[in-house]
């Protein structure tokens, strides 16, 4: 009797726990926790006070004093080191662009079942596993001003004196579409492939051709996933470093955020100035999928199909 | 994308292929206007493959499709304009129930205030007045098959075609979604073909039956000539002859046979085949009634299934073949009982595999 009447409420309590979904495998979390916390959350933490930190003897603080902001002031006061966000956003957002409206169509013909497509499929991942620098060394070799396709150019006829498509803007965004173009490929591939196709067959019993069927059902069942495809390719297309340099020209032209961060890192050896570019530059980032996410949230968000 | 109503729609030969393997082998059917059609057959048979054959969603790999004598099978199912109800309704998620049913119009051009007043006539026809602005996933699966038939009778297409559009709803819905596409059908009097495995649902519903089995039309004809009259053992089994008895073939006269076994007088009933060693008995369990009679029997009780007014009772003879059948008196597991079915009722088929398809128009 007593221990029924001890136990019930604490059965109870147990009971309420797991109505939140508080229960026992919450502890499995725990490592991601852990590594989460580890990985990110610290380093993050480390760097945010770092910035607040200018250090003595720096540029920023020679000119702003020792306040918490003297490392962002002299950011933003700065032209060299404010344009870089918009060479950046330069290079960043049109690459991110292309590579999503790019890989609509694609996707849309490859969306269907058929022979070859995993190898297709294999032939587009190839890039990804590469990285950037042996993307870039390819670059060189075949965009370059003795590469292949200048000389095929030159050959051909059609121009006189090699086409500078390296060591320049249009280096870094090449770079930025062989790399990137898989990744938001495959993705709207899967959010496609995630659309009921009965849902086509059905509206074109309703008289829809192709084109209607894909602007009146397929676009905008597919364009919250292509919102989040954006997003994750502008960040990685924003972080660009490697290619800046290797296939741009990172002095000038592509001298982008990540390579000021760099510069302030390990060049002037001024760590809190290197942590403020980087907060500068993750805040970038936050707005710009924050307006992407904010116009996703105003389109339909649901079931892509089936019975609801 | 006429939408006036047809006269004629005429099959021929229609046939789809899947890498050698015949789902549809020589489909021929001519359908008049405002006729209801019902496809039946098993899983597997061919019946959906017929529809999207139909609406132009696959391409056949044989046969021609003609309306009112224009040929249509090589027309993309946008240019056919026929309607078309899916298993799963297939509602777009991102359109109100509204725009989902207007969404034909739309792609129509038809003017705005023309295209309301038609989907304001759709909705009041289904019933669904009150749930217009809601989107699908707000809806019951009764109200989402509504929508679904409302979508696409609403362009008043020359054929509407309906792929087992009950067999996702409980049993008590779909007796009444039953009702209301016999009423809507009236209503509009629309040609209308009907896939179902469901033989009560066909039967309910349709002018005429289409029974299918691998790809082969088995039977062609009204709801009551194929009940009675079933062409073939196969047909039969389908309708609900549940006792496919195969016994020995004693003595066969024009019309009628006598089968050796079940009871001491042998068996039987009416010769539709040509038969050989062996022939195969089809008896309805509700033809069977408990007591002496023609073609009695004595059997054991050996399951007893409680159906309210009836009882479903599965009995074995001396010789050890099992017989379904009803009673409408108590009986209970272990009970000897003498079973007896009046020989115009035993159905007697060959045992080999179906004759030719009987057409019946
Ligand atoms: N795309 C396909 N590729 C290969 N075989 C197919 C394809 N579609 C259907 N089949 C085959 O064709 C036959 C008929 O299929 P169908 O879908 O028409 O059957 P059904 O009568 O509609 O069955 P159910 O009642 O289960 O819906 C089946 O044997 C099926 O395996
Ligand atoms: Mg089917």
């Amino acid at each position: 009797m007593a221990s029924s009447a001890v136990a019930s409420p604490r059965i109870a309590l147990r009971h309420r726990l797991a109505e939140r979904g508080v229960d026992r495998t919450l502890l499995l979390l725990l490592p991601a926790v852990v590594f989460v916390v580890a990985l990110f959350i610290y380093p993050f933490v480390y760097g945010l006070q770092l910035s607040f930190q200018p250090q003595p003897g720096s540029e920023a603080v020679n000119r702003y004093g020792s306040g918490p902001f003297a490392d962002y002031r002299n950011f933003f006061a700065d032209p060299y080191l404010r344009d870089t966000i918009w060479t950046t956003l330069k290079i960043g957002l049109p690459a991110a662009l292309f590579n999503v409206l790019a890989s609509v169509p694609i996707a849309y013909r490859m969306r269907g079942r058929f022979r070859g497509k995993r190898t297709i499929t294999t032939i587009l991942v190839v890039p990804i596993t590469l990285g950037t620098v042996l993307t870039a060394e390819g670059l060189l070799a075949f965009m370059g001003p003795t590469g292949w396709f200048n000389r095929i150019l030159m050959d051909v006829g059609i121009v006189d004196h090699p086409v500078r498509l390296t060591h320049n803007y249009w280096g870094v965004v090449f770079s930025l579409v062989i790399t990137g173009f898989p990744f938001a490929f495959l993705l709207t591939l899967s959010y496609l492939t995630g659309i009921d196709p009965t849902l086509e067959r059905a509206a074109s019993t309703l008289g829809a051709n192709w084109f209607q069927r894909f602007r009146h059902i397929t676009l905008p069942l597919l364009a919250p996933g292509l919102a989040i495809t954006f997003c994750l390719s502008f960040v990685l297309a924003f972080s660009v470093f490697p290619s800046a340099i290797m296939v741009g020209e990172p002095a000038r032209q592509t001298r982008v955020i990540s390579i000021a961060a760099f510069h302030a890192a390990f060049e002037q050896y001024d760590y809190s100035m290197a942590s403020a570019i980087a907060m500068i530059m993750g805040a970038v980032e936050l707005i710009v999928i924050g307006l992407v996410l904010g116009w996703r949230a105003r389109l339909y968000r649901g079931a892509t199909g089936g019975k609801g | 994308m006429s939408q006036t109503k047809i006269s004629e729609l005429r099959l021929d030969q229609v046939s789809r292929e899947f890498g050698g393997v015949r789902a549809l082998d020589g489909l021929d059917l001519t359908i008049t206007g405002g006729e209801f059609v019902a496809l039946l057959g098993p899983s597997g048979c061919g019946k959906s493959t017929a529809l999207n054959c139909l609406a132009g969603l696959l391409p056949l790999t044989g046969g021609t499709i003609t309306l009112d004598d224009r040929r249509i099978d090589t027309l993309q199912p946008e240019q056919r304009g026929f309607g078309m109800v899916f298993q799963n309704y297939a509602l777009f998620p991102h359109m109100s129930v509204r725009s989902n049913i207007g969404f034909g119009l739309r792609m129509a051009k038809v003017p705005k205030g023309d295209a309301r007043r038609r989907v304001e006539e759709a909705l009041t026809l289904v019933q669904l007045t009150e749930h217009a602005d809601k989107f699908p996933a707000q809806l019951s699966g009764g109200q989402q098959q509504r929508v679904a038939i409302a979508r696409a009778i609403v362009l008043e297409p020359p054929l509407v075609l309906m792929d087992e559009p009950l067999s996702n709803l409980d049993a008590k819905l779909r007796l009444e979604m039953r009702t209301e596409i016999k009423r809507i059908h009236q209503t509009l009097g629309l040609t209308t073909i009907y896939v179902t495995h469901d033989q009560e649902e066909a039967l309910s519903l349709a002018d005429r039956l289409v029974l299918l089995r691998k790809g082969r039309v088995q039977q062609i004809g009204s709801p009551e000539h194929v009940y009675t009259e079933p062409a073939n053992r196969f047909v039969a089994g389908f309708m609900g002859y549940r006792n496919e008895l195969e016994l020995p073939v004693g003595s066969v006269n024009e019309k009628t046979v006598v089968l050796d076994g079940l009871g001491a007088g042998g068996l039987t009933g009416v010769r539709r085949d040509d038969l050989g060693e062996r022939a195969v008995a089809a008896i309805r369990p509700e033809d069977f009634t408990v007591g002496a009679g023609p073609n009695a029997t004595e059997v054991t009780v050996e399951v007893v299934e409680y159906q309210g007014r009836e009882q479903a009772i599965q009995a074995r003879t001396d010789d050890g073949v099992d017989l379904h059948l009803r009673a409408g008196t108590r009986l209970a597991p272990g009970d000897r009982v003498t079973v007896s079915v009046p020989p115009e009722r035993v159905l007697v088929f060959a045992a080999e595999s179906p004759a030719a398809p009987e057409e019946v128009a």
